[in-house]
């Protein structure tokens, strides 16, 4: 019987499954992962309509909260966000439990699921902390009202910081900034700063105010007082002018995620934001590492062909650059690893990377992926894992992630879900 | 250097495997995927060359045929639904179900095991 005489050849749920991650701790524990701290840089939840509900009753203004409640209602929380055009769907093809329908059977302790599944897939990868974003919000700062970006914020800050984030201190996050309302922004700087479980603030890199512009010096300024970080997450934008050219969603999402961030790192280099800001930690995230040695090269070879157009600096753009921290995911491996090698030297990377799994979107990144790389040492892999995290947020940390045992394991299903609608002929 | 020694290790009777059925199992630690596919049975270990991720726990997908008229037109894509691809769950690298083989990059393969059919039986040689 070929698969065109059988119906669900193609259909996801005649596939067998068991826990999904129990590849990653086999990968930690035959590598010793659990030994020393792993603080996971940037992992993401979804907006499902369960932890929307929970957010709609913080947001304070009475039209945005009603129009939650309706949306949510009839469809989920994207559609509060800005565009988000999808092509070629994994849906089935990438699978995680209790993510997109796909079902999971994590044990009830009574806490929210978003921190049991959080914290079950930690353990499975033994990471020790991870720093938690939303994912549909990664497109929020398209939104063409500043106030439903500001509002949404400000609840989601609330909801995160009262609700969910109490219930584990293996879990922290860096704040959502709405900085198309730079004020909105800086109060939120101000009112969450001193969370034990905020460590830094968040600007998503899909928007379209230059990070360099004036009205952004007050949230510079509280940062570096405080000696928090800022990070810019990159995304893709479809309906940017530039990427409106490409047909297919891996091009608009390998471009995007590096030009969204190339744009403002770019400005903040050339408009002396470093200088303005010495002690102002960035770091950015999600851009992989092979624009690192192109942006370096191309900015210091314009810098010193038209060095008096950008007089506020005083070293090259490269320098700067060095001075800054740099997420690792999605680290691009197909390469030599001669190509790899002189990435990690151009970008001090024993001193600037820092781990990020992105779980559980579609291309993260396991612990292995760092510890496996062969010209590392053992001590430069413990600093990019986890000892440069920890330099930089701050925090003290032990090693706390256990590998479960397999009774404790929670599986995923014994069969996958459906998946709607299937594919097949 | 001396020949690892190989276990024979009894899968099921064919008779319980569909086309497209696949029985994942543990030998010693080393968990194995066995596949029925158009008639023949394959066995591959249940880790990715990617990142190791459970190839074997994923879907199967056609293989995508962009389509060129003569002039070199573009026109569109189609699934051959005669060419099923095994896709990791993690990343959604796809294998060649028949060779084992990494479709983007050829000569990359899935760690494969021989099976054998004895007396009704499937059996795979680890």
């Amino acid at each position: 019987m070929s698969p065109k005489q059988r119906p669900d050849f193609y259909d996801r749920s005649s596939v067998p499954t068991g826990n999904l991650l129990a590849n990653a701790r086999k990968q930690a524990l035959a590598r010793g992962l659990y030994d020393f701290p792993i603080i996971d840089v940037d992992a993401h939840h979804r907006e499902d309509t369960a932890s929307w509900q929970g957010l709609i009753p913080y947001i304070e203004d009475d039209a945005i909260r009603m129009f939650a409640e309706d949306v949510t209602r009839r469809e989920s929380a994207a559609g509060m966000m800005g565009l988000e055009i999808r092509w070629h769907s994994n849906s089935g093809r990438i699978v995680r439990p209790g993510v997109n329908g796909f079902a999971d059977s994590l044990s009830d302790d009574g806490r929210d699921p978003l921190v049991r599944r959080t914290i079950w897939a930690m353990d499975e990868m033994a990471i020790d902390y991870t720093i938690l974003f939303p994912t549909a919000m990664l497109f929020l700062g398209l939104h063409p009202q500043p106030q439903v970006e500001a509002g949404l914020a400000r609840a989601y800050s609330k909801w995160l910081t009262r609700e969910i984030l109490p219930q584990d201190e293996r879990i922290k996050t860096m704040l959502y900034l709405p900085f198309n309302d730079p004020q909105a922004a800086l109060r939120i700087v101000e009112d969450f700063s001193d969370d034990p479980a905020v460590v830094g603030f968040m600007v998503t890199s899909v928007r379209y105010k230059p990070v360099h512009s004036n009205e952004f010096a007050p949230i510079y300024a509280a940062l570096q007082e405080r000696n928090m970080p800022l990070a810019f997450h990159a995304a893709y934008n479809w309906n940017d002018q530039s990427l409106s050219l490409l047909n297919k969603f891996i091009s608009a999402h390998a471009l995007g995620f590096t030009t969204s961030n190339m744009v403002h790192l770019t400005n903040m280099l050339m408009n002396g934001i470093p200088e303005r800001f010495p002690r102002l930690k960035l770091l950015w995230v999600e851009s992989g590492l092979a624009w690192l040695p192109f942006m370096m090269q191309r900015l210091d070879n314009e810098y010193l062909m038209r060095t008096a157009e950008a007089p506020a600096l005083t070293k090259l753009p490269s320098d700067y650059m060095r001075d800054m921290w740099y997420s690792s995911q999605p680290m691009e491996r197909s390469a030599k690893q001669s190509v790899m090698e002189a990435t990690f030297d151009i970008m001090d990377a024993e001193r600037t990377l820092l781990y990020s799994s992105d779980y559980p979107h579609w291309d993260f990144d396991a612990p292995s992926t760092i510890y496996d790389l062969p010209f590392l040492t053992e001590d430069a892999k413990r600093r990019i894992l986890g000892g440069n995290a920890l330099d930089l947020f701050g925090f003290k940390a032990e090693s706390s992630a256990t590998p479960p045992d397999d009774d404790a394991t929670v599986t995923a299903t014994e069969h996958g879900e459906p998946v709607a609608p299937p594919i097949g002929p | 250097m001396t020949e690892r020694e190989r276990t024979q290790v009894r899968v099921g009777p064919v008779a319980e495997f569909r086309d497209g059925d696949r029985r994942i199992i543990d030998v010693g630690g080393t968990q194995v995927g066995v596949f029925r596919v158009d008639g023949r049975f394959v066995a591959y270990e249940n880790q990715c060359a990617h990142q190791g991720g459970p190839v074997c726990e994923g879907q199967y997908y056609p293989r995508m045929e962009a389509v060129f008229d003569d002039t070199g037109r573009s026109l569109g894509e189609r699934a051959n639904y005669d060419v099923p691809h095994l896709v990791c769950p993690w990343h959604s690298w796809e294998y060649d179900i028949h060779t084992g083989e990494m479709v983007g990059l050829r000569g990359l393969k899935l760690r494969a095991f021989q099976t054998e059919q004895k007396d009704g039986d499937v059996y795979v040689i680890v």
